[in-house]
């Protein structure tokens, strides 16, 4: 299993969440954080005194996953979230130990897939499936 | 006495009572968000300590007759204060509109010590002050004093009003001393569309604070309702055209201070002026207070929410400009620079001279005094904590999410934590 942990601008979100979607990527977390990448800062001026805006607003979303989805993933936050200009954000892919979905004690394959499709469906050997297969 | 006026007068004392909260919005909006419910507090508490200081001592000290500079003890505890007449009205709306006006004067002054003044000692602060300087000041000027007898002209109170609390806030400034990143980090006012609502809700107050200070609803009244209206409307154009030159945008801010600016800048001349020099003078008032405020943020003086640039600065000019534009076609009684009197400036600058001497010297003592007997500062911790917390035991934005509700047993003095929230870890 991974964990993608994308870092998106705020007005991206809903994008992201359509393109998710349709990726059959069903668990997110979402928070709202202040960040500070690589773009300018925005000046703003109260009263005689003017402030560098040094942290922007950003999006972080949280996304646990097997191994096969991560690609889909990615590429659907990428889609949706890109604009060309420097703040578009980052995607980090992290390693996880074990996962424990909370309502059954069900374990790791089990418990990031979603309700209703069975995991030995998707055990092993389809790392390449298309983007219909659930994860 | 007639109805119309005691009418227009009942309305106009609520007007101006109304702009005490609205202040609190004014200012509220301006600090960061964990200090907002002390700082609106400050304006709030002057309703009672203030309303009350007043009602007491202070009408008496104001307009009891006395001496040139300060008015006697016979209306002490209200006594004599009845229904009979007092110019067009009952004595007794004439004190309680008087009283609107020393409330709102005392908020004023919190402007310059928000964010690290200990609540206890602003409440001792505002209640001797407005007992100590606002009380003969008002006296000199309206009550029979000697700068009413000497021809200054201050309509709605310029000078009693505004250049007094700035002169005030300025001391008060310097003594408690400077917020404890100040000039180290930027303070960002933490809610903006609250400063917007207060400067709103002060324009329709002014209406009767100025219109009001004609004391009968009469054709002088209608010249200040006017000038009222023009004057800020003059002011927050000049204003947003300076910021525009500035950096190409016009703040929000700014256009809640400019329209305060203009409606200070007039206060003074209301009654006096016709309506194309309010236009005028709104417009020419822009100026010194814009640089002003540019000019504060570069010095030491945390005046935090710009007491002096507005209102000092503001009201000094609207009273020498009041000794420019004063009309006898439009009021009745004196001309000024701009109709062929000269001397009236100068009577102008002399009564602002006096008010800035009096107010500076008066309010340095009064704070000593406050000093001497609590503390002034709340500590870096409580400061860095935030007023709210450490002064009122409240947030103005509590998440609730983390708060263990502790019950009191009844047997104990000591509260018992609820069973519920043992879960939740230490008490």
């Amino acid at each position: 299993m991974k964990l993608v942990v994308a870092i998106i601008r705020p007005d991206r979100l809903n994008a992201v969440l359509e393109e998710l979607y349709k990726a059959d990527v069903q668990g997110v977390s979402i928070s709202r954080v202040q960040g500070h990448g690589g773009e300018r800062e925005h000046v703003e001026t109260y009263r005689g005194t003017t402030v560098k805006m040094g942290l922007s607003e950003k999006v972080r979303l949280e996304i646990g996953v097997s191994n096969h989805f991560v690609q889909p993933t990615v590429s659907a936050v990428v889609r949706a979230a890109r604009t060309g200009v420097v703040g578009d954000g980052k995607i980090f892919v992290l390693p996880v130990e074990k996962v424990y979905r909370i309502r059954t004690g069900e374990e790791d394959q089990q418990a990031v897939t979603p309700v209703g499709v069975p995991a030995h469906t998707l055990s092993s050997g389809t790392e390449a499936s298309s983007s219909t297969s659930p994860r | 006495m007639n109805r119309a006026d005691t009418a227009w007068m009942l309305i106009s004392t609520a007007l101006v009572l109304l702009m005490t909260p609205a202040l609190a919005f004014f200012y509220g909006g301006l600090v960061r968000s964990k200090n907002a419910l002390n700082t609106m507090m400050m304006s709030f508490a002057a309703l009672g300590a203030v309303g009350l200081a007043w009602a007491l001592f202070g009408y008496s000290l104001a307009f009891a007759p006395g001496s040139p500079f300060v008015g006697g003890t016979a209306h002490v505890l209200l006594r004599h204060v009845g229904l009979e007449a007092k110019g067009a009205i009952p004595h007794v709306l004439f004190m309680c509109y008087q009283g609107t006006f020393a409330i709102v004067t005392a908020a004023l002054v919190s402007g310059a010590v928000v964010e690290r003044m200990r609540f206890q000692a602003y409440l001792l602060f505002l209640v001797l002050w407005s007992l100590v300087v606002y009380g003969p000041v008002a006296h000199w000027v309206w009550g029979g004093g000697f700068l009413a007898s000497f021809g200054a002209l201050d309509f709605a109170g310029g000078t009693v009003v505004h250049v007094n609390a700035a002169v005030a806030a300025l001391v008060a400034a310097t003594i408690v001393g400077p917020r404890k990143d100040f000039a180290r980090q930027a303070f960002l006012p933490h809610n903006v569309p609250f400063t917007l609502l207060g400067a709103g809700l002060l324009w329709f107050g002014w209406f009767g604070f100025n219109a009001g200070s004609a004391l009968e609803a009469s054709p002088i009244a209608v010249v200040a309702f006017a000038a009222t209206m023009l004057a800020p409307a003059a002011t927050l154009v000049v204003w947003t055209l300076l910021d525009l030159v500035r950096d190409g945008k016009v703040t929000a801010v700014g256009a809640a201070t400019g329209i305060v600016v203009g409606l200070v800048a007039v206060t003074p001349a209301a009654g006096y002026i016709s309506p194309s020099s309010a236009i005028l003078l709104g417009a020419i008032a822009a100026f010194p207070s814009y640089y002003g405020l540019v000019f504060r943020v570069r010095t030491r003086l945390d005046d935090s929410l710009d007491v002096v640039a507005a209102h000092g600065v503001g009201g000094t000019v609207g009273a020498l400009l009041t000794g420019v534009f004063a009309e006898k076609a439009w009021n009745g009684t004196v001309n000024g620079l701009a109709f062929g009197n000269a001397r009236q400036v100068g009577i102008q600058a002399f009564a602002v001279l006096i008010t800035i001497a009096y107010s500076a010297v008066a309010t340095f003592v009064v704070l000593k005094v406050v000093g001497a007997l609590v503390l002034l500062r709340a500590d870096r911790l409580d400061e860095g904590l935030g007023l709210d917390v450490s002064q009122h035991g409240e947030e103005a934005y509590a998440e609730g999410e983390g708060a263990i509700l502790i019950l009191h047993d009844g047997d104990t003095e000591t509260p018992a934590l609820a069973p519920s929230a043992t879960l939740g870890g230490e008490s």
